[in-house]
């Protein structure tokens, strides 16, 4: 039996608002092992704490109970509290009773019964508690960064200036990502390339950084501090060392026929290609499913044309597999697609585009040599019209269910644009609210508006209807003088929400990353933690973790940076000391738990055992503890009871499941 | 069955550390209520729960047993909640057989954005044991007063 002190937190009033705190302590005093019982309003303020360090020397404790918050928010605070006191981190045990009780729970004399039942599961826990020392393991001192746009870019940057080596994987041929199509940038209408492309030549000439553009992560195992990460690098058929970025074999490429991706498919690239001039690598790849040498066999002229013979149509995928301490998401956002919003005839007419297109349109080096022009028979549009929140903050279930955040901004920015360069096009913005926090955003706004004559319309857009004569009839409503609107326009632009990009699923799942409903990325703690994954060692940044801008991104990316260099700075991290133990008296080497052992922490001993008295030699299960992460799947597949797990013994919870059902 | 205006079932859920649990501190910050009936203990992981922990909580006279893991394809140990839907199907089909009906024990996949999901699990699987009323097969009765 321990010697166990309990210590209700009133958390203020959100936790003693719904329970009778002096009641659970009260009903606790007479739980078996505990010596001493009391209630504080903050636990975990250094004055709480301190009540805590003192009771434990008074009362000579062993283990604590504290009947405060989630263990997710303060577990490790009160178990440095405990360490400072003298004991056992491990000793520790929390009864959450604010997120588990008296948040969801109005009823006072429930919810305090609740409150008691989950200190009693805690106590009888705690009785069983064994000291755990956690173990130490090394530091790869070597990052990863997925996601090569300016979110991943800056936090290479941020951490390879701090003296590690990174490494970017990107998946398309060059690195810049979605900031590399914009045009201009808000709130400063710089032009996006001016300012990314000295970031993108600073990170491909900084001795700490590597990049593996065209490349995709594969496979990912190990834990914090110790990743080993498979990359597959797709065959460019290039030789990246030979080309020296001429252009000659783009320019002679008889299939130029293929839709851009960087366009959005405004406009084509040829079969080889760099996706745009400034592209880093200025190396191009050759794409297998439009080249006529790889379709028919015949052609070769790039092979042909190129002075430095870098051509090379044999080459194969190649797999790199590296180690790493951390590893850094960066996989940033897609627009989504758009068929189920046909009321805006988007997939009916060229003249119906999306935010991004435009911005491809307004683009020097885009499709259209940066004029406005009508995509359908390239006249200059005199009327357009702009609908915000396409497929954002929509509770119907066709689109996002959140604000895209960036798109209240742009939609200003392309306004002003437009009205600035063109001053005879009227443009028009139907909108549902403006929002433009940020840090000289409204001023922005109200820029467009009030200087640049930009007409916004609140009201949503129900229909867009293509005449006969190439026009656009757009049918909305505006709610401030109650009227319906009928509006013919040339052009029609729809802000359409931002998604995270496609593939973080597959990569979330790799590196057991929590991912919420809408495939973002999910933070230790919203508030606190925001650029960690739960998953240690696993940082966010830019938007897989949520919609943002580019002063946001870069600001998230730094400070993902600084969090890997953290980790990366430790000679040592403390291990999960809660690791499978085997019984060798029980254990009869049936290997039942190495075959469900992720981790392959489980191999076999043949050692003499000394059974009650009897010794004779055995083949007997051992547990690596640098491995093992603490699952348990072993325990329950041991068919003998052999294998048990720290701090999660089958003892231990069969302690809280019979206090829960006293 | 009548329903007994009395009867206060016990309920055992059993959470994942990193969706479930989570999810169930999700649904308290987001202030979701579920009745007070479900008590909550932690595991690593949903291939933590032996078939033993269920039998134990229906032996001490628990009503019903939810047990909450990670989706399919999300668990942070990669296979665990697979192992966990194995070994709850049989065990589940198990004690149905033995009079311990199959709305008292349950399974769901709650992630760590889920706080709604396990909210309306919860409201839901502790509505099915109020219809089920109390649980007299396995209870020991050593146990009863």
């Amino acid at each position: 039996m321990q010697r166990i002190g309990v210590f209700v937190c009133h958390c203020g009033s959100n936790i003693a608002a719904t329970v009778d705190v002096k009641k659970v302590v009260e009903m606790v005093k007479t739980e078996p092992g505990v010596i001493h019982a009391e209630d504080y309003q903050y636990m975990c303020s250094e004055a709480g704490q301190a009540k805590i360090i003192e009771a434990v020397k008074e009362h000579k404790l062993n283990g604590l109970v504290v009947c405060s918050c989630s263990p997710r928010m303060h577990e490790a605070t009160f178990r440095k509290c405990a360490e400072r006191a003298g004991i056992n981190p491990y000793m520790v045990e929390i009864a959450n009773i604010r997120e588990h009780c008296s948040w969801i729970h109005k009823d006072m004399d429930e919810a305090t019964e609740k409150a008691v039942i989950l200190a009693r599961a805690a106590i009888a826990k705690v009785n069983l508690n064994a000291p755990l020392q956690a173990g130490e393991s090394g530091v790869v001192k070597r990052a990863l960064v997925i996601g090569g746009g300016i979110a991943g870019i800056q936090t290479a940057l941020d951490i390879a200036d701090a003296g590690f080596p990174v490494d970017i994987v990107e998946k398309e041929p060059s690195i810049g990502g979605r900031m590399s199509q914009l045009d201009k940038t808000f709130p400063t209408l710089d032009c996006s390339a001016c300012i990314l492309t000295p970031k993108m030549v600073e990170a491909a000439a900084h001795p700490n950084i590597t990049i593996h553009t065209y490349s995709e992560v594969e496979n990912v195992s190990g834990f914090v501090g110790n990743f080993t990460v498979e990359i597959r690098k797709k065959a460019r058929s290039i030789d990246m060392d030979k080309c020296t970025g001429c252009g000659l074999c783009q320019e002679k490429c008889p299939m130029k026929k293929t839709p851009s991706e960087f366009n959005r498919g405004l406009g084509n690239r040829s079969a080889i290609y760099t996706p745009f001039a400034q592209a880093i690598p200025n190396v191009p790849v050759i794409d297998r499913n439009a080249c006529l040498k790889f379709k028919t066999g015949k052609c070769g002229i790039c092979s042909t044309v190129c002075a430095a013979g870098a051509i090379d149509y044999t080459q194969v995928d190649t797999m790199v597999t590296e180690k790493y301490g951390a590893i850094v998401v960066a996989t940033g956002f897609d627009m989504i697609k758009l068929d189920k919003y046909d009321e805006y005839a988007y997939s009916q007419s060229k003249d119906v585009i999306t935010s991004l297109e435009l911005e491809r349109v307004m683009n020097a080096a885009g499709p259209t040599k940066g004029h406005l022009e009508r995509l359908s028979d390239g006249k200059a549009p005199k009327e357009i019209v702009f609908i915000q929140c396409v497929g954002s903050r929509c509770a119907d279930g066709r689109g996002k269910g959140y604000c895209s955040k960036i798109c209240c901004m742009y939609t200003a920015k392309h306004a002003m644009l437009i009205r600035d360069k063109y001053p005879d096009v009227n443009v028009t913005v139907f909108y549902i609210d403006v929002r433009t926090p940020g840090k000289n955003f409204d001023e922005f706004y109200r820029r467009a508006v009030e200087n640049y004559g930009v007409n916004y319309v609140k009201g949503q857009v129900g229909k867009v209807i293509p005449q006969p004569d190439g026009k656009l009839l757009v049918q909305g409503v505006d709610l401030i003088d109650n009227k319906q609107i009928l509006k013919e326009a040339d052009m029609v632009v729809l802000a359409a929400a931002i998604e995270p990009n496609p593939d973080v699923r597959k990569i979330a799942t790799m590196l057991t990353a929590s991912i919420d409903n809408d495939n973002f990325l999910t933070e230790a703690h919203a508030k606190l933690r925001p650029v960690e994954s739960p998953t240690a060692g696993i940082f966010l940044s830019g938007v897989c973790q949520g919609p943002k801008d580019i002063p946001e991104t870069v600001a998230q990316a730094g400070a993902a940076a600084v969090k890997a260099i953290g980790l990366l700075a430790k000679d040592k991290l403390m291990t999960n000391p809660c690791t499978a133990k085997s019984d060798e008296l029980l254990c009869n080497g049936c290997s039942k738990c190495a075959n469900v052992c992720p981790y392959g922490a489980i191999s076999y001993e043949v050692k003499e055992i000394n059974d009650h008295g009897i010794r004779e030699t055995r083949r007997v299960a051992q547990v690596n503890n640098a491995l093992c992460q603490g699952c348990g799947a072993c325990t329950v597949a041991c068919p003998s009871g052999a294998m048990d797990l720290q701090g999660f013994s089958n003892r231990q919870i069969i302690a809280e499941v019979d206090a829960i059902c006293r | 069955m009548p329903i007994n205006k009395e009867f206060k079932p016990k309920i055992v859920a059993f959470c994942c550390n990193w969706c479930s649990y989570a999810g169930a501190d999700l649904a308290g910050s987001s202030r979701l209520a579920y009745p007070a009936d479900v008590k909550i203990i932690k595991v690593p992981c949903s291939c933590r729960v032996n078939p033993m922990f269920i039998l134990r909580a229906f032996e001490k006279g628990a009503d019903g047993v939810i047990m909450c893991g990670c989706h399919p394809g999300d668990c942070h140990y990669s296979t665990g909640n697979y192992y966990a839907r194995r070994r709850m199907t049989l065990l589940f089909s198990m004690l149905d057989y033995m009079g311990v009906e199959n709305g008292r024990t349950r399974v769901e996949w709650v992630s760590a954005a889920e706080g709604v999901k396990f909210s309306t699990t919860m409201n839901e699987f502790v509505e099915k044991i109020y219809s089920l009323g109390e649980n007299v097969r396995l209870g020991d009765l050593r146990c009863k007063k």
